[in-house]
């Protein structure tokens, strides 16, 4: 089969089939790209997915990228994330066609208002797991309670606060440096 | 106008993103709902829901659902998530150019530990900020609320089995 095609065939698999956002794709692309097809050692994998991680943007999209460069540089790249991309992309967009067409029927709305609070409560919990293995200490404590008053209740951009953070995390840098 | 106005939000979300879809969220949440007002949290929430239901990532899902609703056509949806996108190519293109500098750059490193903290916030003020009227409309919210709190943080439960009893619960309380 032609490498570009199965650049493609491959990522778009493993978008059309993890249900549940990046973390979940991780597995099925180690599995495929590693174990099935072999374009990565397990070493190479884990480095690209560090990267991958630190790198702003997609997880699953950095990842396609990173691969796919690898394999066939930039047209690979190009290939292999438009592979992931697009099986959500055509999906999303066949539902948000009917959802405008729906969203005023009385048995979708009961459904929705169902969902929404349940929502709400499926992103207060990734908060509460992360800020346990976080480690956070007395000092950096306060940092995400800053965050938190600046976006929530002022309308702050949290990009402010990305920046604000990184800039302090190169400072303690510095300084710890020059003890 | 709109067009580029999508780009330009969207090329934005996808170059701050750190830590992962849910602190995506608050990006997200800050550029279409807070600052363009293009939709409403009601309806944020249930782009949360059902691309937590549909598979990839949920930056992708809510660019795609967000271009769309705002430009009316596939055009927009597909240049939104085309722009959500091109901040990761620049960058991993420069870091694969640069591979071996960069895995063991220490300046990046302390500036990500900077971060990280910072993401913690993100994520709790996009819950926060969905804490809404038309979200919560009376105590059975709350139940639903405390119910899936429960079942995900002790219970462990995924996400979709949880969004689709409240839906189940939803249909049948209203």
């Amino acid at each position: 089969m032609n490498i570009y095609l199965e650049i493609f065939t491959s990522f778009a698999k493993i978008g059309a089939f993890t249900i549940g956002g990046g973390y979940a794709m991780i597995p099925l692309i180690q599995k495929e790209v590693v174990e099935r097809k072999g374009w990565l050692t397990k070493d190479e994998f884990i480095d690209y997915l560090a990267i991958s991680q630190s790198a702003p943007g997609i997880l699953a999209i950095n990842i396609s990228i990173f691969v796919g460069e690898k394999l066939k540089g930039i047209k690979g790249s190009v290939i292999a994330s438009l592979g992931s991309a697009l099986p959500s992309f055509v999906m999303i967009l066949v539902i948000a066609i009917f959802f405008q067409n729906y969203k005023d029927n009385e048995t979708v709305i009961k459904i929705f208002t169902g969902i929404r609070p349940a929502v709400v409560a499926l992103i207060a919990v990734p908060f509460l797991t992360l800020s346990k293995s976080a480690s956070l200490n007395r000092y950096t404590a306060i940092i995400p309670v800053i965050a938190i008053v600046l976006i929530a209740f002022m309308g702050v951009s949290p990009i402010w606060l990305i920046l604000s953070g990184a800039i302090l995390g190169l400072f303690y840098h510095f300084i710890s440096a020059k003890r | 106008m709109i067009y580029l106005q999508l780009f330009i939000t969207f090329f934005k979300i996808g170059l701050f993103t750190f830590g992962g879809g849910y602190a995506m969220i608050s990006l997200i949440q800050n550029e279409v709902v807070v600052n363009h007002k293009w939709i409403d949290p009601a309806t944020f929430t249930d782009i949360i829901a059902l691309s937590q239901m549909t598979p990839g990532p949920i930056g992708i899902n809510s660019a795609t659902y967000v271009g769309y609703t705002v430009s009316g056509s596939v055009w927009g949806s597909a240049l939104a998530t085309f722009a959500v996108c091109l901040p990761s190519f620049i960058i991993i293109l420069l870091i694969a150019l640069l591979y071996k500098q960069f895995k063991s750059n220490r300046w990046f490193e302390a500036a990500l530990k900077g971060v990280k903290p910072v993401i913690l916030g993100l994520i709790a003020s996009a819950a926060i900020l969905l804490v809404t009227p038309d979200n919560f409309i009376d105590w059975k919210s709350w139940a639903i609320f405390a119910g899936a709190f429960v079942f995900s943080f002790w219970g462990k439960q995924n996400p979709i089995k949880i969004i689709l009893a409240s839906g189940l619960l939803g249909y049948l309380l209203y």
